[in-house]
């Protein structure tokens, strides 16, 4: 089944946070918090779940051409952070739940 | 000699919050060239890598990448402390960042690994005191 950051969305426990393109395809999972670990491991298109939150993510997004992040354990941006991820159109979701739990229901609809 | 597109940008060394500005670009300028995004990922993280090494290690520098018909070459170059030793640097998890760095996410001494991982050529020349140039190449598919 194609799950896209719109399905994700529809799903329990997932609020957007900011949303450039919610038909952006989800087509696998990274989990990481160091950046240099997930520029160099994440693929297009997955979803990226992490607990970091500063500027840097967007970055990082952008470059590893993921298809939206996920800011896991209830995370939250600070306003200019989310400002600017909706400036540089890149997807992001929120969730109080760990990155185990977001990953076992990714794992399910994917 | 082929044709050479060039850009050169300036990597600011007090505000790392905006490092990334110039991979990015790049990213942009390479997508209206028609490269295809796995070489531009590539190309992008591997700068965006150097960029903040840059910003981070050696209080700014100066990035250019040439375009030719052959490959993408980024020339990364700074000022700063310069590697003392430059296979323990390449090392995966070698890192001198600061504590306050790390906090953001960084220093996980991967960034070197990722910039020889991501692309056909790379070679550093540093000297301490001096500075540090990197030269990167991507090849295009011909
Ligand atoms: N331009 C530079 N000038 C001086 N030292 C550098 C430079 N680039 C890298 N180094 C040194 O090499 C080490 C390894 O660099 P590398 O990019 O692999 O890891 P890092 O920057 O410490 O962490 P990460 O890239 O994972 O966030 C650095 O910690 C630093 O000591
Ligand atoms: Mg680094």
């Amino acid at each position: 089944m194609k799950v896209t950051v719109n399905t994700l969305l529809s799903m329990d426990g997932f609020s957007p946070v900011a949303i450039a393109d919610g038909e952006a395809q989800i087509e696998g999972v990274y989990i990481g918090d160091l950046l240099s670990w997930v520029m160099g491991r994440a693929n297009a298109g997955d979803a990226w779940i992490t607990i970091m939150s500063n500027i840097n993510i967007l970055a990082v997004a952008t470059l590893s051409d993921v298809a939206c992040i996920i800011l896991a354990e209830g995370v939250q941006l600070e306003e200019e952070v989310k400002t600017a991820a909706q400036q540089k159109g890149i997807n992001v979701i929120s969730s109080d739940m760990s990155a185990y739990h977001i990953a076992a229901a990714l794992s399910k609809a994917l | 000699m082929s044709e050479q597109v060039i850009f050169t940008f300036d990597v600011d060394g007090d505000d790392f919050t905006s490092a990334g500005q110039a991979s990015s670009q790049v990213k942009r300028n390479l997508r209206q060239l028609g490269i295809a995004p796995d070489i531009i990922k590539r190309v992008s993280i591997a700068m965006y890598e150097g960029e903040i090494n840059m910003v981070i290690h050696a209080g700014g520098g100066t990035a250019n990448v040439a375009v030719t018909e052959e490959y993408i070459e980024i020339v990364l170059s700074d000022q700063g402390p310069g590697i003392k030793d430059i296979t323990q640097a390449m090392q995966e998890g070698f890192s001198t960042a600061p504590d306050d760095v790390r906090s953001l996410g960084f220093g996980a001494g991967m960034g070197l690994p990722n910039m020889k991982r991501y692309t056909d050529y790379m070679d550093i020349q540093s000297q301490v005191d001096v500075g540090t140039t990197i030269t990167m190449r991507v090849n295009l598919p011909s």
